[in-house]
């Protein structure tokens, strides 16, 4: 039998024998800011069509989590940074070939407009709230007026975030797995997914959880979709990136991927929000966790997969 | 300009005498490494086939590491050298990911380092110093533009490859066969 040993004399940590340059914090980060756009651009969206007052929770309530997802978020960035006193050259630079460098300039505008949005919102938790002085009143009376472009920038925005997660990985035609444009879509979907379930647990109306789980239902049908075509690219193209999907077809991530993404986050959800839809009893909060928790691993198992998937020669 | 380099994979014995001059050199933290040796055997015992070949940085014409910095601080100059700032530099490890060599590594001080083709010594007229120290004289270093240069010479001689030319990187990184 023919036989190709390759030893090789570099041994450089977080690179041989396997890339593990990016732990927990990529994927974490990935996942909030996921759904953090999922929730954002569902709530522009069903304001920007006047649909304010029959999902509430919607557009109201359910986008107070993105603050804190964002910064979240941004803290595991920080945190992944190795040199992390120099984080302000992101800012001093605009890269347009490097998708790192939008997405930090998205954040930059998407995190403070989450911000302004709970702000006009703050009297549907806290209904006596007073914002003491003048110009914090004068600031929210100017984002009043103009929160139909506010949303507008929201919404885009967010599309913007949520794809980008996934072209930040599919940029890398180092890491064959990764080197797909369908992860631009397929985290996007996710996203909305996630923040479509986030509004499923929030809610209290009963039409609103009915919408939103048949909003659920749609976006998990189109993961499913982009998962098997991301599967068929895979094997109808070069050796490396047949390689990358065994990786999910009897390699090590078969049993983590299968199981918990798509078994538990996509397939089981989505019959149990079926059973809900036909009127069976069963809690809203259940499938709506799944869903978040198979967007969580989503990005796990693909950002640590990756590292694994590469050229040989 | 175009600084390239070439290895002679009949030449070369393996010896490590390119790593250890490298870290030398350019004062590579311990445990790292900026250019490296391969042993790939190949075939049936007893019909076997060798090749060694000190690897290093490609010095890519369509880099990916230098698209996707988002800082600017990996980048390309004259004679198309790909080098880091590391005051630039934020340590998120997208050039590291953006590999197909894995020819960079994230330096302990928090930056990325890499091979730098010895900037600094060709600059002043020298070689970089995996080339100056070769016992076998099995690295060629030089100008492909200047049709006299070593490199320009043994590649006009000699059969040659590159490494995964199919990632589309371009690579000026050439191994005679």
């Amino acid at each position: 039998m023919r036989e190709e040993i390759i030893v090789s004399g570099r041994m450089n940590a977080m690179v041989d024998p396997n890339l593990h340059i990016w732990h927990w914090q990529i994927p974490l980060y990935l996942f909030l800011g996921g759904m953090a756009a999922g929730i954002l651009c569902i709530a522009a969206l069903y304001f920007i069509r006047g649909r304010e007052n029959d999902y509430r929770t919607a557009v109201r309530i359910t986008p107070f989590l993105t603050p804190v997802l964002l910064v979240l978020g941004l803290l595991a960035l920080l945190i992944d940074l190795r040199h992390k006193l120099y984080f302000w050259q992101l800012y001093t630079n605009i890269r347009l070939q490097s998708p790192m460098s939008w997405g930090a300039w998205t954040l930059m505008v998407i995190t403070p407009v989450s911000f302004i949005w709970c702000a006009l919102h703050i009297r549907d938790l806290f209904p006596n709230w007073d914002w003491k002085y003048n110009w914090l009143k004068a600031i929210e009376t100017f984002f009043n007026k103009y929160k139909k472009a506010l949303a507008w920038v929201m919404l885009i925005y967010g599309l913007i975030l949520g794809i980008y997660t996934g072209i930040l990985l599919s940029a890398f035609n180092a890491r064959p797995l990764w080197n797909t444009s369908i992860l631009g879509p397929l985290f996007l979907a996710s996203g909305l997914s996630a923040g479509a379930a986030a509004t499923l647990i929030m809610s209290k109306n009963k039409e609103e959880r009915k919408q939103f789980a048949r909003i659920d239902l749609v976006i998990i049908g189109i993961e499913l979709f982009l998962i098997v075509h991301m599967f068929m690219g895979f094997l109808a193209s070069t050796q490396v990136q047949i390689d990358a999907a065994r990786l999910f077809l009897g390699g090590p991530y078969t049993t983590i991927f299968w199981v918990f993404v798509i078994m538990l986050g996509l397939l089981l959800p989505a019959i149990l929000e079926i059973l809900e839809l036909r009127k069976y009893h069963i809690p809203a909060i259940i499938p709506a966790i799944m869903v978040i928790f198979g967007s969580l691993m989503l990005r796990f198992v693909i950002v640590y997969a990756g590292q694994a998937s590469r050229w040989l020669y | 300009m175009r600084y390239a380099m070439a290895v002679d994979t009949k030449k070369c014995v393996g010896c490590s005498d390119c790593v250890v001059a490298c870290q030398t050199e350019n004062n590579v933290p311990i445990g790292y490494c900026r250019d490296w040796v391969v042993e790939v055997t190949d075939g049936t015992y007893p019909q076997l086939e060798m090749e060694i070949r000190s690897e290093r940085c490609n010095h890519c014409a369509n880099a990916p590491c230098v698209r996707c910095c988002p800082t600017g601080a990996s980048h390309i100059v004259e004679g198309g050298i790909v080098l880091v700032t590391p005051t630039e530099c934020i340590g998120c490890g997208a050039c590291i990911a953006s590999c197909p060599y894995d020819a960079r590594y994230p330096h302990p001080k928090g930056y990325v380092d890499k091979c730098t083709f010895c900037e600094h010594r060709i600059k002043n007229g020298m070689s970089p110093s995996c080339v100056e120290v070769c016992p076998t004289k099995c690295l060629y270093f030089g100008d492909l533009d200047d049709p006299n240069s070593n490199v320009s010479n043994v590649l006009r001689l000699r059969k040659y490859k590159t490494l995964i030319p199919e990632a589309g990187t371009d690579p000026q990184l050439f191994f005679l066969i």
